[in-house]
């Protein structure tokens, strides 16, 4: 039986009626047909369907609707203010952070969320930080480079 | 990829006396916490339970806290609020290297101690790690109370654990490293993240002048529960720090590994072997 659910999204209140179990990226995609996050693995392994819960980087493919009512939810559609985009993503393009960009929405939000805790971040740190996030183009160097030069 | 979403209702408790009720009332219900574990299950088909338990809301079941020497773990603590916690660096180091080898940050955001706990894999991280520090688990039922199993009978057999159809579990509780005690944890997988341990180890050595007083090492994927080594244990107690290494040579006739698709017996008894060998040689009175 669906249920109706509450939540911000990017700092707008919404709310969908949905299946309690339903996963938070088909509530994103499919209810609210906000699309920025994507879906790569399904079960967690790949961090391309990657959100913020309550400030949290979560794969949204495992979290269920029910656990959303009350909670902050922060997609990559979030990053940027008006009509600038945030440093992570100025730094993506300077650096060539993304080729096919399947993956680029999950690591983008993932590393927004270390920049804001760890401003200038070590090439370990970012590599720990973003070990969840899998990419099949770049070989991470060239994302690596864009987020420890993002906030330089 | 077809998509299985449960369709089944969910019982959302707001505090744990009805969270307990509701458990009793309905057994069949599955508890969720982070649900790193229960949605990929339900995604591949593997689960499909007619109804849920949502456990997320209760905060007598989050947070951390130091009553005396005694560290206090909620069942719903996250990984990552284990890995930031003052108090667990300082009491538990090898629990909190454990907690940041689970998968990756975003399953350790999400994931939680209960959850590994109550999953009970053999392959769990934190598994041997609470095995080495005598960890001791509050499970609740609304019936009984509240009782408390250490984890050395808790995983009774593959999946099998000493908790009742009406029973949560609530908490952890670490007893403080002693005066002496040398803790460690090491997991061998295909890389630091996002890999199921082929060996994990969670080891402790308390030395009182140099010579070994009590000994605890157990191993996690080497065996249908997570284990602790009694053999080796044994041989270790009354054993001089520099002359430790050789009570490894046991750990084979401790664990029961098996050939799998993450890697094989030989290999397991092996490394676990190895890797215990190569951390009692560290210890020097
Ligand atoms: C990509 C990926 C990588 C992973 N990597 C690792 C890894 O490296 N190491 C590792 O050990 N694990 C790993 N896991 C498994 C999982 O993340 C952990 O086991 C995690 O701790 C489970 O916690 P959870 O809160 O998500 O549990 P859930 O999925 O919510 O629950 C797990 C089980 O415990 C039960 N349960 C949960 N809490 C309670 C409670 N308080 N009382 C009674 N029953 C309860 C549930 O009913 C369910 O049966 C990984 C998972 C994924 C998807
Ligand atoms: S789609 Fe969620 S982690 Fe891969
Ligand atoms: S840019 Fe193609 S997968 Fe990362």
């Amino acid at each position: 039986m669906k249920t109706s659910i509450t939540f911000t999204l990017n700092d707008r209140e919404v709310t969908v009626d949905t299946l309690p179990m339903a996963r938070l990226l088909d509530v994103l995609r499919e209810d609210l047909r906000v699309t920025g996050t994507k879906e790569g693995c399904g079960e967690g392994e790949c961090g391309a369907c990657t959100v913020l819960v309550d400030g949290h980087p979560v794969n949204s493919c495992l979290v269920p609707a029910i656990q959303l009512q009350g909670a902050r939810v922060q997609t990559v559609e979030g990053l940027a203010q008006d009509d600038r985009l945030h440093p992570i993503q100025e730094a993506f393009l300077k650096h060539g952070g993304a080729q096919c960009g399947i993956c680029t929405p999950g690591f983008l939000v993932a590393a927004a969320e270390l920049l804001a805790r760890e401003p200038h971040p070590s090439r370990a740190q970012v590599r720990e930080a973003l070990a969840g996030n899998l990419c099949r183009c770049t070989g991470y160097q060239k994302i690596v480079d864009a987020v420890v030069e993002a906030l330089a | 990829m077809t998509l299985i979403v449960s369709e089944s209702p969910v019982l959302d408790p707001r505090t744990l006396a009805e969270a307990l009720q509701l458990r009793a009332a309905h057994p069949e219900a599955m508890p969720l916490a982070g649900g790193t574990d229960v949605m990929v299950y339900l995604e591949a088909g593997v689960i499909d339970p007619p109804r849920w338990l949502n456990l997320w809301r209760l905060n007598a079941l989050r947070g951390l806290s130091r009553s005396g020497d005694t560290l206090r773990i909620g069942a719903l603590a996250t990984h990552t609020d284990i890995g930031r916690n003052a108090d667990a660096q300082t009491l538990a180091p090898a629990l909190v290297e454990a907690c940041r080898t689970v998968g990756a940050a975003q399953i350790q955001n999400r994931g939680t101690l209960g959850g590994n706990i109550v999953n009970a894999s053999p392959a769990g991280d934190t598994l041997p790690v609470l095995l080495a520090l005598d960890a001791v688990f509050e499970l609740h039922s609304a019936a009984r109370g509240e009782r408390r199993v250490p984890a050395a009978a808790f995983w009774q057999a593959y999946r099998k654990m000493d908790l009742a159809s009406d029973e949560l579990l609530v908490a952890v509780h670490l007893p403080a490293p002693g005066a002496g005690d040398h803790t460690h944890y090491r997991k061998v997988g295909t890389r630091l993240a996002q890999a199921i341990s082929k060996v994990v180890l969670g080891a402790r050595v308390r030395l009182d002048a140099g010579v070994v007083t009590e000994a605890r090492v157990a191993y996690g994927s080497v065996a249908a529960t997570p284990v602790r080594c009694p053999k080796t244990e044994a041989a270790l107690v009354g054993r001089r720090a520099g002359d430790l290494a050789a009570a490894a040579d046991l750990v084979a006739q401790d664990i029961r590994p098996i050939d799998d698709v993450r890697s094989t017996a030989e290999y397991r008894r092996d490394v676990a072997a190895r890797v215990l060998r190569g951390w009692l040689g560290t210890l020097t009175a």
